[in-house]
């Protein structure tokens, strides 16, 4: 835990890649591999399961320091991190027992006992973390503490810590890459097996590491090349999904490397007209009447597990393939996109699933005007990809380019403000914006992004100035602020009070130019469904 | 019986003894806490403040400015209201503000702190019924760690620096804790310092009125290809991130408030390290302090007032917020706050 809780600091301490990339190589060579696994499964982003809910941590910090609950309450709005808050409130306390920096336990065992503290009787839960709390550390209150809420985020990529890992072991660094995808379960042997030079036996539920498109720049995309150069194809509005059919099994991994089996059953009974030995990249999408569906119909299936017949007739989907990575059991990634494709095309032939349809253009003219009608197809824009490209791990600069049709905006008065969490915690930064119905003003849209650091904070004291009322972490404000909102989307729903829902709302603009009385009504919002 | 200080347009005022308290608009007679331009502000007739600070405070104000200077401690009257002015141990010449009147007693707390502190003398608890204190860190998630400890990572920081060849750029507040980091900086080393133009100035005046502190340089005398790799240097938080930084490449940045306690603030302001050192007082020493005054009363003012008056109320303490327009410890970068009052303006309309 010292060694992990050492390296978290090391990482929180520079902006400096090369750094980052040091400090690691040096925690897996240095941490006994039974511990370096543990920090490698965090470093990569994977969390534990969340042993205690946050509102019993909140009662428990509370009469650990005699703080009422409003004060810890008030703290962590201010902190905007609750195992932060913790450490800070526990580190406050003047009578609190000297740390011994030698007492906290290894990593691998620490997370051994959090997670036979899970399920737990709450009596030996609340004196087990009361015992590590007084007794931790600083640091390693905090991360014990991270850990207990099942919210750890170290601030490195997963694509950083395999490179340092292929550093200190001197594996290929595509190789790590494509080692670390998909499950695997930390431990001083995994670890070891890891840092292997030759090649391990790996699982057969294993996915490749997703090749990534780049933005193209809207003002000139023939600077990339000449059209034909490319395929293109519809830029899906839905899950990115790779589809493995091995050894009489299938399994379909998100591109968050979250394994999504018994979630989408009609698509798992279609991979099962797949050979032997086959991956396929694509999108899961909801498909009505020969079409794509919104999105928000794809919604309702992600987070249900086993669905029911009724839920299956209403929001029936399919898995849309647009690439192979695997055929016969050969790793077909090096070849050519436009020989992946005739291979995709030759296997969909012979199984259940359609192909991604490639758009027939020869110029950037035509493809503009193909991007035109993205909207009323229900797709977010076009996908142009090399006809010669590689699937390359990760996102490698000229193969692969996404031209997302433009945003629709909307302009919409600030009427909430909440503070943040993370780099913008203790600033008001989480706006909720409405539009006008008549002389009320509607909510349609949480935006959290958008606006410059400098604009964000001189919004923060803008906020604080002209609150009308808090409500617990949020205030409401003087409607006088305006925004303008872009989203790529807008759906009727009746579950949202305005009747609408938007689709990645996010600040365009701040309209300081702009009274509130100018923005935009209910009416005009509506308007823009079907468009 | 009427309140003896009350917030006004113009800022605190006592309406017994016809007189403000660091008023942030010109008025007739001013009684001045500490140098900090967010309480000393110039174009009132007439000024009062603590004669260790009176070189500061003609620095800020201006120097035809009419300020009498008072002992810690002396009394004069205005009216029928007794004034005397006490250590508050937040930067040189710093006071608290003790006013009496037919036997009520308030204290005006200006900023201050509890913890020592080389370049100034230290916070003297004054009893009294009513406490106006500051709240820049009214959470309980706020307690400083020992100067000390804090002076030995930003020395063992700088060696780190120095060790990688990088220039050690160490933003802080170019009045007190310039000062305060060059004093406690003395227990490691005697290596001279560079500093910022916005602070030769103000170190020199605390030289003059016998702070010992480590040699210092400015950045503006060096010749033009100085090397500047090891070396310290102060700058106040607005030149952090200007094209003047660029001729001290490569080099590693820190800042030294008490806000890099929490990490958001760390990590939003792009700073490679953070060090938690504050003019301000913590959590405890707020507690402390309200306590060891006796007041029965208590008016938090500027900053995290509501936790603090809510900490009151639950020890049964008669405790509200005073709204006031000081700004503490500002907490976001210099640079993007300015010195403004209110740098968004509510759009036309």
């Amino acid at each position: 835990m010292r060694q992990f809780a050492a390296l978290y600091a090391q990482l929180d301490a520079t902006t400096s890649t090369s750094a980052k990339l040091a400090a690691m190589q040096r925690y897996f060579a240095d941490a006994p591999p039974a511990d370096a696994a543990w920090g490698l499964y965090f470093l990569l982003g994977h969390r534990l399961k969340r042993v205690i809910p946050p509102t019993r941590l909140r009662d428990w910090i509370s009469q650990l320091t005699g703080l009422s609950p409003a004060l810890v309450e008030d703290s962590y709005a201010h902190v905007g991190d609750l195992a932060e808050t913790v450490a800070l409130l526990l580190d406050a306390r003047l009578d609190r027992i000297a740390p011994d920096q030698a007492s906290a336990p290894p990593l691998h065992e620490c997370v051994a006992l959090l997670q036979s503290l899970a399920g737990a009787d709450p009596d030996l839960q609340r004196d087990t973390v009361f015992a590590w709390w007084q007794q931790l550390p600083f640091e390693q209150c905090f991360l014990f503490t991270k850990l207990l809420t099942g919210a750890l985020r170290v601030g490195v990529s997963a694509g950083l810590a395999a490179r340092a890992l292929a550093a200190q072991s001197g594996v290929d660094v595509a190789v790590m890459q494509h080692r670390l995808m998909g499950e695997w379960q930390p431990s001083a042997a995994a670890f070891t097996a890891l840092q292997a030079v030759a090649p391990a036996q790996q699982s057969p539920s294993q996915p490749y590491p997703f090749c990534l498109a780049q933005p193209l720049d809207d003002a000139a995309p023939d600077a990339v090349g000449p059209a034909d150069a490319f395929l293109a194809e519809w830029k899906w509005d839905g899950i990115r999904g790779q589809l493995i059919r091995r050894e009489g099994q299938c399994w379909l991994w998100s591109r968050g490397e979250e394994l999504l089996n018994g979630r989408f059953p009609e698509i798992e009974a279609a991979a099962a007209s797949l050979p032997d030995g086959c991956v396929l990249d694509g999108e899961v999408l909801a498909w009505k009447d020969g079409a794509v569906a919104p999105f928000a119909l794809l919604q309702t299936r992600i987070g249900r597990k086993a669905p029911g017949k009724k839920t299956l007739a209403d929001a029936p989907l399919i898995f849309m393939p647009y690439d192979l990575l695997e055929l016969d059991g050969v790793d077909l990634r090096a070849q050519p996109l436009q020989q992946r494709r005739s291979a995709l095309a030759a296997l969909c032939d012979r199984s259940a699933f359609t192909p991604s349809p490639t758009i027939d253009a020869q110029n950037w003219d035509a493809l503009r005007a193909q991007r035109e009608q993205a909207r009323q197809r229900g797709v977010e824009g076009l996908m142009l990809k090399r006809r010669d490209s590689v699937y390359g791990a990760g996102r490698k600069a000229g193969l692969w380019w996404k031209w997302k049709v433009d945003a629709l905006t909307i302009d919409c008065v600030l009427v909430y403000a909440q503070a943040g969490h993370g780099r913008r915690s203790n600033l008001y930064t989480d706006y909720t914006l409405a539009v006008w119905s008549g002389d009320a003003l509607v909510p349609v849209a949480k935006a959290y992004s958008g606006l410059t650091d400098a604009d964000l904070v001189a919004m923060d004291r803008w906020i604080r100035a002209h609150t009308l009322e808090k409500f617990g972490p949020v205030r409401s404000v003087e409607p006088l602020q305006v925004f303008e909102i872009a989203f790529e989307g807008i759906q009727a729903s009746p579950r949202h009070k305005a009747g609408v829902a938007l689709r990645f709302p996010r600040i365009a603009r701040w309209r300081q130019d702009k009274p509130a009385a100018e923005a935009d009504t209910l009416d005009n919002v509506r308007a823009l469904i079907g468009r | 019986m009427n309140d003896l200080v009350i917030p006004t347009g113009q800022g605190l005022y006592c309406p017994a003894g016809d007189f403000h308290i660091d008023p942030w608009r010109p008025v007739e007679r001013a009684v001045i806490t500490h140098g900090h331009a967010d309480h000393a502000r110039s174009g009132s007739k007439r000024y009062w403040g603590a004669a260790p600070g009176l070189s500061l405070l003609r620095e800020r104000i201006g120097y035809g400015a009419g300020i009498v200077p008072l002992a810690y401690g002396q009394r004069v009257e205005f009216g029928p209201v007794t004034v005397s002015l006490h250590p508050a141990g937040h930067v040189l010449g710093s006071a608290q503000v003790r006013l009496e009147h037919q036997g009520q007693v308030w204290v005006v707390s200006g900023d201050y702190k509890r913890d020592p502190d080389p370049t100034c003398t230290p916070f003297e608890v004054v009893p009294c019924d009513v406490f106006i204190t500051e709240a820049t860190f009214g959470l309980p998630v706020y307690r400083w760690q020992e100067p000390a400890e804090i002076a030995r990572e930003i020395h063992e920081w700088w060696q780190d620096c120095k060790a990688q060849g990088l220039c050690a750029i160490l933003h802080c507040y170019a009045l007190g804790k310039a000062q305060r980091v060059l004093a406690e900086l003395m227990r490691y080393t005697d290596e001279t310092v560079y500093l910022h133009g916005a602070m030769t100035k103000l170190v020199k005046l605390y030289r003059d009125a016998g702070v010992a502190m480590l040699p210092t340089d400015a950045i503006g005398n060096q010749p033009k290809f100085f090397d500047w790799k090891g070396r310290l240097l102060l700058a106040p938080p607005g030149a952090g991130g200007t094209p003047w930084m660029r001729r001290f490449k490569p080099y590693s940045t820190g800042f030294a408030s008490g806000w890099m306690r929490v990490r958001g603030s760390r990590r939003r302001q792009a700073y490679d390290r953070g060090f938690a050192l504050s003019d301000h007082a913590d959590w405890p020493s707020l507690l402390r302090t309200i306590t060891e005054t006796g007041a029965k009363r208590v008016l938090p003012t500027h900053g995290n007032t509501e936790a603090l008056v809510q900490w009151c109320r639950e020890q049964g303490i008669d405790a509200a917020p005073l709204k006031t327009e000081y700004e503490g410890e500002p907490q976001h970068d210099a640079a993007a706050v300015a010195d403004s009052e209110d740098p968004v303006a509510n759009p036309a309309g």
